[in-house]
């Protein structure tokens, strides 16, 4: 095994990148899915729950009380592509890319270039059964802010090296 | 520090490796139906702990295993067996560290630890960690992974719960990124190993952190704040001298090596600089520490382990205190704390020593101390993004407060604090500078960007939660 396989600590997952939530709250890689929650531009208690599967592209997008989304008939809505953006932004393009088995043939994948490569192989429109395990994920980050903190020791924790400053 | 005391090979520490590393093969091809390769490396595992009580409880587990009728009793037999072998290696590498500083180690015998949990999401997260141990990290699939994340959600608001669910948190997040199995091009074998076994253990009763046996009154000198974070929890680790009220003139205790922690659950956006202002709200130590102050402690549960458990209530900001006057002055004579059974692991070793009169060295990315002759490696890679300290400033330096640990066969030290020269003046840099708060242009801004992203979420959580 090599030094990396035989390393108790180190770093799998790179860290995420700060972004701005206001127009998308919630983004992540889960499920095999680009997945997330987009706010209404017209009302403010309404979010919308936009999802894009790896490898197939199948994407999905509908209100979280389960109306479809008016954009998206047939090719990607204006919320799945802010969606993409704003993945490209938390993660880098190069990791959405390859989560979701992406070839970008010349040149560094951006939000542009897969949103366009995706776009390209006309994807399938998905029904709106993905939004509520994917909404009900976002309800679960937002918990996190209730939480209290703790003061007994997690040990395990050395495990997990902070965000690394830039070198 | 005698450097050079850290290149020593260690007797059996390769055999004992081995033996890890055979089982660690096992679990990536996944034990449902293992083949004769794993069920080999599982003989190995067992045969490592044929002479210690485990060796009849471990043999039947490896021989149920490799026959694929394992139950979760034999799984966590497995995860002893592989932590029991780990805790010989950290005491090995200990004495090698007690060696380097010269320092005392404190002996205390460790309590059994007490406290009820609740048994049944222990038994729901034990039931996880087996159906992983059956597909390998080979054979994940999302269907396994998002297992785990009702069990995280229970569990997190029970305190007495928050370590496991923390770490399989953590843990669930990181199997996730990397499904479906076959598609990860290599796979953190001994990293996933550790996580699964010490998981494992901890749903197991009574294995829950020592508990508090006594309290500290005196003064608390910090040496520098650790800070460790994954996608959806951040801790923070005061190092501090501790010196109990009455001091040894007086033939009071010895002063020690003691840590004050701090954690929260956190949503995946908030990070960076951010992340202090989930903490800072609910330990005192983290301003104090970025004032330069002492700590005056009264009557604070700290356990044998030597980890205060924190409560602003037991502790006032006291004299202004230079953590590099600490390092140089009390550091040398502090008892290092003893580590607790279960806690016995080389990744949980992170020892506070001050360096000063090394050269610093920079071969392609990787920098190096040479301390009286002999390398030392400085991971630079576990500075935080969240603090004023930087790599170049590491590399300039010529004094340093650090954490000296251990990885993949060999020491390093883990940069906590450098004295370095700016502008022809001595300045320190400490990781945890921004602890208490910074008025760093950078550190506003990540700050900020920390804020606006929680007031967003909490409009949401407002809107949407509890709907």
């Amino acid at each position: 095994m090599s030094d990396w396989e035989k390393s108790s600590t180190v770093r799998v997952i790179p860290s995420a990148r700060p972004r701005k939530l206001a127009k998308v709250p919630f983004v992540e890689l889960a499920n095999g899915r680009l997945q997330g929650v987009v706010s209404s531009g017209s009302d403010i208690e309404r979010v919308y729950v936009s999802s894009v599967a790896a490898g197939t592209y199948l994407f999905a997008c509908s209100t979280n009380n389960n109306r479809p989304c008016g954009g998206a008939r047939g090719y990607f809505c204006n919320h799945i592509q802010a969606l993409i953006n704003e993945g490209v932004l938390q993660y880098g393009a190069e990791r959405v890319a390859r989560y979701l088995r992406v070839e970008i043939a010349d040149g560094e994948p951006s939000a542009q270039s897969i949103t366009a490569a995706m776009s390209a192989t006309r994807p399938p429109q998905g029904d709106a059964a993905v939004a509520a395990p994917v909404f009900s994920r976002f309800l679960r980050q937002l918990a996190y802010l209730e939480l209290a903190p703790a003061t007994a020791p997690l040990p395990e924790m050395q495990w997990f090296p902070p965000a690394p400053a830039e070198a | 520090m005698r450097a050079d005391l850290l290149a020593e090979a260690i007797a059996g520490l390769d055999e004992a490796l081995a033996a890890v590393d055979a089982f660690d093969r096992a679990l990536v091809a996944g034990l449902l139906r293992p083949q004769p390769v794993q069920a080999a490396g599982l003989t190995q595992l067992a045969q490592a702990v044929a002479g210690t009580p485990l060796a009849a409880r471990v043999a039947e587990a490896a021989e149920k295993t490799a026959a694929g009728v394992a139950s979760e009793d034999h799984f966590a037999a497995l995860a002893a067996a592989r932590t029991a072998l780990l805790g010989s290696v950290h005491d090995a590498l200990m004495t090698q560290v007690a060696d380097a500083t010269g320092r005392p180690r404190g002996q205390d015998a460790f309590p059994a630890p007490g406290g009820q949990q609740a048994a049944n999401l222990l038994a729901a997260g034990r039931s996880w960690l087996s159906d992983l141990a059956r597909s390998g990290w080979q054979g994940l699939d999302n269907d396994v992974v998002s297992g785990a994340a009702q069990v995280v959600s229970a569990m997190l608001p029970d305190l007495a719960l928050r370590r496991v669910a923390t770490l399989l948190d953590g843990f669930a997040a990181e199997l996730g990124s990397s499904c479906p199995g076959p598609a990860a091009e290599r796979i953190p074998a001994r990293r996933w190993a550790d996580l699964w076994s010490r998981a494992m253990l901890l749903t197991l009763p009574g294995a829950a952190g020592p508990p508090v046996t006594a309290v500290a009154t005196g003064r608390l000198l910090p040496l520098g704040i650790d800070l460790q974070e994954h996608a959806t929890a951040v801790q923070a680790q005061v190092h501090a001298v501790f010196e109990p009220a009455g001091g040894t003139e007086s033939g009071g205790a010895r002063p020690r090596l003691v840590r004050a922690s701090v954690s929260a659950p956190k949503p995946d956006t908030v990070i960076g600089a951010g992340v202090w202002q989930l903490l800072r709200p609910h330990m005192s130590a983290l301003a104090a520490f970025s004032e330069g102050r002492s700590i005056d402690l009264a009557d604070m549960p700290v356990t044998t382990e030597g980890d205060l458990i924190w409560s602003d209530d037991h502790a006032r900001p006291g004299e202004p205190a230079d953590p590099f006057a600490t390092a140089r002055v009390a550091l040398p004579a502090a008892t290092d704390p003893p580590a607790a059974p279960l806690d016995r692991h080389p990744a949980r070793i992170a020892v506070p020593v001050f360096l000063e009169g090394y050269a610093a060295r920079k071969n392609d990315d990787a920098l190096a101390f040479i301390v009286a002759g002999h390398p030392l490696v400085v991971d630079t890679d576990r500075i935080p993004a969240a603090g004023p300290l930087t790599p170049q400033a590491v590399a300039a330096s010529g004094a340093c407060i650090g954490l000296l640990r251990w990885d993949a066969g060999s020491f390093s030290i883990q940069p906590l604090a450098v004295e370095t020269t700016v502008r022809k003046r001595a300045v320190a840099v400490h990781a945890g500078g921004w602890a208490g708060g910074t008025a760093d242009k950078d550190g506003v801004k990540a700050e900020k960007a920390a804020a606006d992203a929680m007031s967003v979420l909490r409009e949401r959580a407002g809107r949407l939660l509890r709907k």
